[in-house]
């Protein structure tokens, strides 16, 4: 495609990230001599007016993979794109793009009209995506793309031998045997009315059990018999790699689940360069083809850049000929991959076939993105643990001088800690958007507790009869605090701050689904693309990083503690 | 601050004076019109049974307390003329159980009292009252207190009341944790340090041995009350009230 259009290669180069507004400024202002300032200045004024655009997903491999198609399209027309994949759930991604904080995710029609707009489930996809275009436009000004092409509505999958005993190949046939087997669903299809809730009685399903599973697990839980039935989505590349059965809606109960780019008010007024960029892709993406390219992201594990450009690769073909989009042959994959730009080159060769490699070099290939991360998730951490200290250490003191309500004060900071994140995460994007400062504030939020308590605990038991007597021989109220109640409680206080450290480490993982950054962006895109080295590649790294902050503050827990003061025994 | 009492006057100001204090807890009358005073150099014992109100008495001279009616004197001025803070670095205090800090060496705990009032030789009174109480610095200055037996503890808790050098030491059941064999070695040495520096003592104790072995006078409290304050000798011959004759048959000290 590039190689189609070298005007907009040259416009490319001039939004590459060397090139950012901001870095433009900068370099404007030492500019040694005003005539040397002339230049920049001027191509400053183009580049602002292609300010880069904010391309999202949700956590799911075919989210992923119409991001990166997404992405790939506006980068070849020139445009300085951000990816933020793997945006929480429905909730978060539509709620950062309301916000304009992201400009454009992949959603399907179904999903806005139940999930977002709450209306009942209904099969007409040309009705739908009327009801949902008009809608949306109306309430918030997000617009709805035409349809790319294909519905990823959900489908009712079992393993083969589950099908041949119990002779299933219709949702009818499953009902019948529903007694007998045991079903693991998504938490939002469980919930849902044009998921299992509606299901239910239109097919009579009574299952032996049901159990919430994660799309990232649920497969495998299939495939190992922890469950006989789950809910999956039709264009799902897993269901050929685990030889499964997708049973037939014989009632026409899915409603119309079409896929389509979903756009924010500021792209939609500001960018027709970038809405024309994603037209483009109308219609031209069908069930088979997203088929074959989810299993070669999910199944395969080919890379997503590779697999993306490949898409686009036969979507240009696709405008001189009948050819299908994303190529069927080796021959065409290749003349894709030929197009790619050298970074998803040879990211395509080199991770291509990463099935195969050991985790330790996997580990080792990726060790950049992972110093990266890491030091990314030790900042989400050390940053808000710092404010956390900052605030509650002064809380938990406070509140052992008032000592009346205490307690009440301080289960009430507890109560923060029974708000699921995921759910604390999407209430903050109306205030504070995604990205790093929701994640701080969240993490600050969940550390304050453990601090507080063992702050006031700490304080007020520290050795009273030391206090009593200090205050009898003329010590003044902030010299018993300084002196004796603070180093006494010290080691207490250090206990506090290193298990909400600890825990911090674990929570801030979760930053990933609000676009934050850190060792969660492996973990949750490696769930998505079922890639157990990418899961891997973040959470170990997580694991050894609260080991080290536990020893760590262990040792500043020990140095602390008093002389004089025996401490726990070694 | 005057310390060491006013020696030098004709009628020396009583160390400690209360008049008609009475204080409450919510029902208990834990002082119920109060009388007591304690002469410079005299030392005087509260004793009583648990809840008598002997500590809390012992409380209202350092302000540990506050009555709700009656004045409260030390040197013969009132103890709210100045600042708490001010008035409580004039006065030695030995808790039970000493309540040093578990966090300080013996050496900075003896040094409280001058160092909170900013004394440039805090450290050699320290030494000096360590010597004093049998615990030299140079031996025992740089432990630590749980290094320590409660004897030696107490030993540092009285050498931190003497460091402060002042005229009056109040002391809360100061031996009634510790064994008879240790008990009879701190009051001997109480007893000796008394007598060597004059000061005058306020001491609460359910002991009446120990109150008559240390006191010039003794004052038995009895429901927030003092029933009788006398010489341990007199209070001995003359018990005076039939509680205090069952107190003092009960102790197997009368005569």
């Amino acid at each position: 495609m590039r190689r189609r259009v070298p005007a907009a290669l040259l416009t490319a180069a001039a939004a590459l990230p060397g090139y950012a507004p901001a870095d433009l400024a900068a370099r404007v202002a030492t500019a040694p001599t005003p005539g040397h300032a002339a230049g920049p200045a001027a191509s400053a004024q183009q580049v602002d007016s292609a300010l880069r655009v904010v391309v999202a997903s949700k956590p799911f491999g075919e989210s992923y993979l119409l991001m990166e198609i997404f992405a790939q399209a506006l980068e070849a027309r020139g445009m300085a794109v951000d990816r933020r994949p793997g945006l929480g759930a429905t909730e978060i991604a539509f709620r950062a793009l309301r916000e304009d904080d992201i400009d454009v995710y992949p959603e399907y029609t179904g999903t806005g009209l139940v999930a977002i707009l709450g209306e009942e489930p209904a099969a007409d996809p040309g009705a739908v995506f009327a009801r949902v275009e008009t809608a949306f436009r109306d309430r918030w000004g997000v617009r709805w793309l035409p349809p790319l092409g294909f519905q990823n509505t959900y489908a009712i999958a079992v393993r083969r031998e589950t099908a041949d005993r119990h002779g299933l190949r219709t949702l009818s046939d499953l009902a019948r045997a529903s007694p007998e087997l045991r079903a693991g669903f998504s938490p939002d299809f469980i919930g849902r009315s044009d998921g299992l809730e509606g299901l239910r009685p239109a097919y009579g399903f009574a299952f032996r059990e049901i159990r919430p599973l994660l799309q990232a697990v649920k497969y495998r839980a299939l495939a190992e018999g922890a469950v006989d039935v789950i809910d999956g989505y039709s264009t799902d590349g897993q269901v050929a790699r685990y030889d499964l059965v997708v049973l037939r809606d014989d009632r026409a109960f899915f409603p119309a689940y079409e896929a389509a780019p979903l756009i924010g008010r500021r792209l939609a007024e500001t960018r027709p360069d970038a809405v024309a960029a994603l037209t483009v892709l109308a219609g031209r993406l069908d069930e088979e083809t997203m088929r074959r390219l989810n299993r070669r992201v999910e199944v395969d594990g080919e890379d997503l850049a590779a697999v993306a450009a490949d898409a686009l690769g036969g979507l240009d073909r696709g405008t001189d000929g009948p050819a299908g989009i994303g190529g069927g042959t080796g021959e065409q994959a290749a003349a894709g991959r030929d197009a790619a730009d050298g970074r998803a080159d040879v990211e395509a060769r080199g991770a291509g076939r990463r099935v195969r490699a050991g985790l330790l070099a996997y580990l080792w290939a990726r060790r950049d993105t992972l110093a990266r991360q890491t030091g990314r998730h030790l900042l989400l951490v050390l940053v808000s643990l710092l404010a956390a200290i900052a605030v509650a250490v002064p809380l938990g003191l406070g509140l052992e001088r008032l000592r009346r309500g205490a307690e009440g004060v301080i289960r009430g900071v507890g109560l923060l800690q029974t708000i699921p994140s995921i759910a604390l995460l999407a209430f903050m994007i109306p205030l504070l958007g995604i990205g790093v400062v929701p994640a701080l504030v969240a993490l600050f939020l969940y550390a304050l507790y453990p601090i507080a308590r063992n702050t006031y605990t700490g304080v007020r038991d520290a050795s009273p009869e030391a206090v009593s007597a200090g205050r009898a021989l003329g010590m003044t109220p902030g010299q018993l605090l300084t002196r004796i109640r603070l180093p006494l409680a010290a080691p207490v206080i250090m206990a506090g701050v290193r298990t909400a450290a600890v825990i911090s480490v674990g929570t801030a993982t979760l930053a990933a689904f609000i676009g934050a950054g850190g060792l969660g962006d492996p973990i949750v895109a490696g769930l998505a693309l079922s890639d157990t080295r990418m899961i891997l590649s973040g959470a170990i790294p997580a694991a050894v990083l609260a080991f080290l902050v536990d020893l760590a503050l262990g040792g500043v827990e020990r140095a602390v503690r008093p002389r004089g003061v025996a401490g726990p025994v070694a | 601050m005057n310390r060491r009492g006013g020696g030098a006057s004709d009628r020396p100001e009583p160390a400690l004076e209360a008049r008609a204090v009475r204080r409450r807890y919510g029902a208990v009358r834990a002082l119920d019109g109060v009388d007591l005073t304690v002469g410079a150099g005299e030392a005087v014992a509260l004793v009583g049974e648990s809840g008598s109100g002997k500590t809390t008495l012992l409380r209202c001279f350092n302000r540990m307390v506050e009555p709700d009616e009656g004045a409260v004197f030390v040197r013969g001025a009132p103890v709210d003329a100045g600042p708490a803070v001010e008035l409580r670095r004039t006065l030695g205090y030995v808790p039970q159980e000493g309540g040093l800090m578990p966090h300080w060496s013996v050496l900075r705990n003896a040094a409280l009292a001058p160092t909170l009032r900013a004394e440039t030789d805090a450290d050699a009174r320290a030494r000096s009252a360590l010597d004093a109480v049998g615990l030299p610095a140079d031996e025992y200055g740089a432990r630590w207190p749980n290094q320590l037996s409660g004897g030696q503890r107490q030993r540092v808790a009285i050498a931190r009341a003497l460091a402060g050098e002042s005229d009056i030491v109040l002391l809360d059941e100061p031996f009634g944790a510790l064994d008879a064999i240790t008990r009879a070695d701190l009051q001997d040495l109480f007893a000796s340090l008394r007598a060597e520096r004059g000061f005058a003592v306020l001491l609460v104790t359910h002991d009446l041995h120990e109150a008559f072995l240390l006191a010039d006078r003794v004052a038995v409290m009895r429901a927030g009350v003092i029933e009788r304050t006398a010489p341990p000798s007199r209070l001995r011959a003359e018990p005076g009230t039939p509680y205090v004759a069952e107190l003092l048959r009960r102790a197997r000290v009368a005569s």
